[in-house]
């Protein structure tokens, strides 16, 4: 579905909570950000940190309920495009931390756990935020064109 | 949905002649891809392979479940002294694997003859 309007474009995406249909918005945001203009370099960094987003609310938001699904809404403004990734889940508050390679390699820490970092690592904004009523929460993420972007 | 990982064990010799065993990915690397690559790496000996080097060239998608995978074959590979190198990665992956510190524990080279020449 996609709605214009004067200043921002709106283009929504439903997943099943099935992995591997990241994938589905990984390339609509590439397609997106390729119309906008974004370098390449930034399309990967926000094509991993998209697929990090979606991941995360199938597996931790929506436990893999596959009745439930996942939104994806990308609003291509002028100068910067915003993604919100939305699950049913009740959110959380963690704070992403850089992953410890030594600990990951010495058994002292999850080699998983790095979406957080990714996340926030690849884009210029990225925000968690917990749904009123322990429902529908959602990661909002934003990524901007370079000066030099044309 | 996800694509299916594919693996191949190939075995190559550096310059002065010491076998080498390239591991060949395909596909996707993510949660799915345990078999792959940890079980593909558990396949060879620990007693002959004291250098591996790890084939991204056909990879066109890793999360970080497949990085997590990664770090895993490296903690098996430091335990059992052999050395691990990695090849092929796109300059976006590149970049992710040194962002999470990957390059502390394997070096990474743009494609197979570089990465010989340094073993």
């Amino acid at each position: 579905m996609t709605v214009a309007t004067a200043r921002t474009t709106t283009v929504e995406v439903r997943l099943p909570s099935r992995l591997g249909f990241e994938k589905v918005a990984m390339s609509t945001a590439a397609s997106v950000a390729k119309l906008m203009g974004f370098r390449e370099e930034r399309i990967e960094d926000l094509k991993t940190a998209i697929a990090e987003a979606c991941i995360n609310a199938i597996e931790h938001g929506n436990r893999l309920n596959e009745k439930l699904s996942v939104g994806v809404t990308l609003s291509a403004g002028t100068d910067a495009l915003e993604v919100k990734v939305m699950d049913d889940g009740k959110g959380f508050k963690a704070t992403p931390h850089k992953p410890d390679i030594d600990k990951k390699m010495h058994g002292e820490e999850d080699p998983r756990g790095m979406g957080m970092f990714l996340i926030q690592a690849l884009v210029d904004e990225a925000e968690w935020v917990v749904g009123a009523n322990g429902k529908g929460s959602y990661v909002r993420l934003v990524i901007r064109l370079d000066k030099e972007e044309p | 949905m996800q694509t299916e990982t594919k693996s191949k064990i190939d075995t190559t010799t550096t310059s002065s002649g010491n076998p080498v065993t390239v591991l060949r990915f395909e596909g996707d690397i993510s949660s799915s891809s345990k078999d792959a690559v940890i079980g593909t790496y558990q396949s060879l000996s620990k007693a002959t392979v004291k250098t591996v080097l790890l084939d991204f060239t056909k990879v066109e998608y890793i999360n970080s479940s497949g990085i997590a995978l990664v770090i895993q074959l490296l903690m098996e590979a430091a335990n059992s002294g052999q050395k691990v190198l990695a090849f092929g990665l796109s300059p976006h992956f590149q970049k992710v694997f040194t962002m999470v510190g990957i390059t502390k524990y394997a070096g990474l080279f743009p494609d197979q003859a570089t990465a010989l020449a340094t073993v």
